[in-house]
Parts: C-alpha cells; structure tokens; sequence
C-alpha cells in the first residue's frame, strides 16, 4: 500500500516536502519511519527526537497504517 | 475564541478584542519577538518560521482551551506567524482576559509555555554570517 509522507523542517530538507512511501499492509507508523531512514540515512540520528502524526492526529510509532495515509514527520517544534 | 497561523503581521488589538468582555477586569497580552541574538548568542538577521497548520491550530486550541479553564476561568486567543520574519517582529501573540489578573497572568504563562512543547511549528535563525540552522525549544529538564 501507498501512503503520503508530510515532511517538515530539517526533516523536509532531507526527504523533501512531500512524498509518497510504498509499504507493506499491516505496516505501522514507525515502520513506515524505519522505510524512509533507511531510503535518507541522515534521518538515522535524528531518530529519538521525531514526532509521528496520522491523517492530522499525534501517533506511536505502533499506530496501524491504512492505505492512502498521511505520516507526518515532525523534529523538535520550535514555534515561540 | 480566536486561534490563527498566518503570513501576516500579527494584530494584538484583534486579539485583545477576541477575549474582552465586560466581566474581565484584567487583559494580559504576550507577544513574543524576533530578537538579535539567536543560538549561542551569535547575531540574527531574521527568523523563518514554518508549521504543519492543520494539526498546530488543533493544538493550540488544546492549549487554549487548558488554559482557559486550568486557573480558573480565562478567555484565550492565540496567534503565530509564518514565514520570513525581520529583527523586532512579532512571532507569536498571546491574549488573555479574565475577571482577574492573577489567574491572566497564570493563563497566559501556560498558554505560551504550552504552545513551545506541544504545537508544531519549527523556526530557522538566520544568521549574519550567512549561515542558517533550525531552532528547537529548549526541553524542560525532568
């Protein structure tokens, strides 16, 4: 299945704004995480700090994807 | 209530005017701004701010609505800015009424407090150097 990656700040600028990410049914959000680190590398040590949201809503990484899914990939906020 | 994500420059008066009615004897407005120095003291030149806009305005109505409610009973508006911002532009507005100032005072503290650990907006300094990094908030040590 086929979801829609959200990207913003230094994340963004290592996977660009938006993208779409194949992963496999039954998938959840971190695997989906765990897809694209392994696509950009440089995600890898920024791991701990990432913030997941589902279709507009804060999740866990063990939060159930479905296909058509929005995963955003949030660091650090630093709004203020 | 008002909460707002804009380009625009912010407009206290609109928020003031949001949460003022004639049973608040106090109003308290935060606004934060774009200051010369940025991480490790080195000179800024100006702020760009982004943020995921759907789900920060969900959270700054969370924040809003604790707020109101968390000190005794507030009305709370909120506002930031996105985009390219210059030295001594405001970021982030914060509005609070209530019958009282201490519990503004309170509200407005949180509000603001709250907005920088839970609402997803990101800033990049932008330094005279000619370099630029993005910014996360400070975590508040356990």
């Amino acid at each position: 299945m086929r979801i829609q990656i959200l990207a913003f700040a230094g994340v963004r600028e290592i996977v660009g704004a938006e993208r779409t990410l194949e992963v496999s049914d039954g998938d959840t959000a971190g695997r989906a995480w765990d897809e694209l680190a392994r696509k950009f590398p440089r995600l890898v040590e920024i791991e701990g700090s990432i913030r997941l949201a589902r279709n507009g809503a804060f999740v866990d990484r063990d939060a159930a994807l479905r296909d058509g899914d929005i995963l955003a990939i949030m660091p650090p906020f630093g709004g203020g | 209530m008002k909460y707002e994500i804009t380009r625009e420059q912010l407009q206290l008066d609109e928020l003031i005017a949001a949460v003022q009615t004639d049973a608040c004897g106090a109003v308290v407005a935060f606004l934060g701004v774009v200051r010369e120095l940025g991480d490790g003291d080195q000179p800024v030149d100006g702020l760009s701010y982004e943020a995921y806009p759907e789900l920060a305005l969900t959270e700054m109505r969370a924040v809003g609505a604790e707020a109101s409610s968390k000190f005794g009973e507030a009305r709370v508006a909120i506002a930031h800015r996105i985009g390219d911002l210059r030295l001594g532009e405001a970021s982030v507005a914060v509005a609070v009424a209530a019958p009282h100032r201490g519990v503004a005072f309170d509200a407005c503290e949180y509000a603001i407090d709250e907005l920088k650990r839970r609402v997803p907006i990101w800033k990049k300094e932008h330094f005279l150097s000619g370099e630029a990094r993005w910014r996360p908030n400070a975590t508040p040590s356990a």
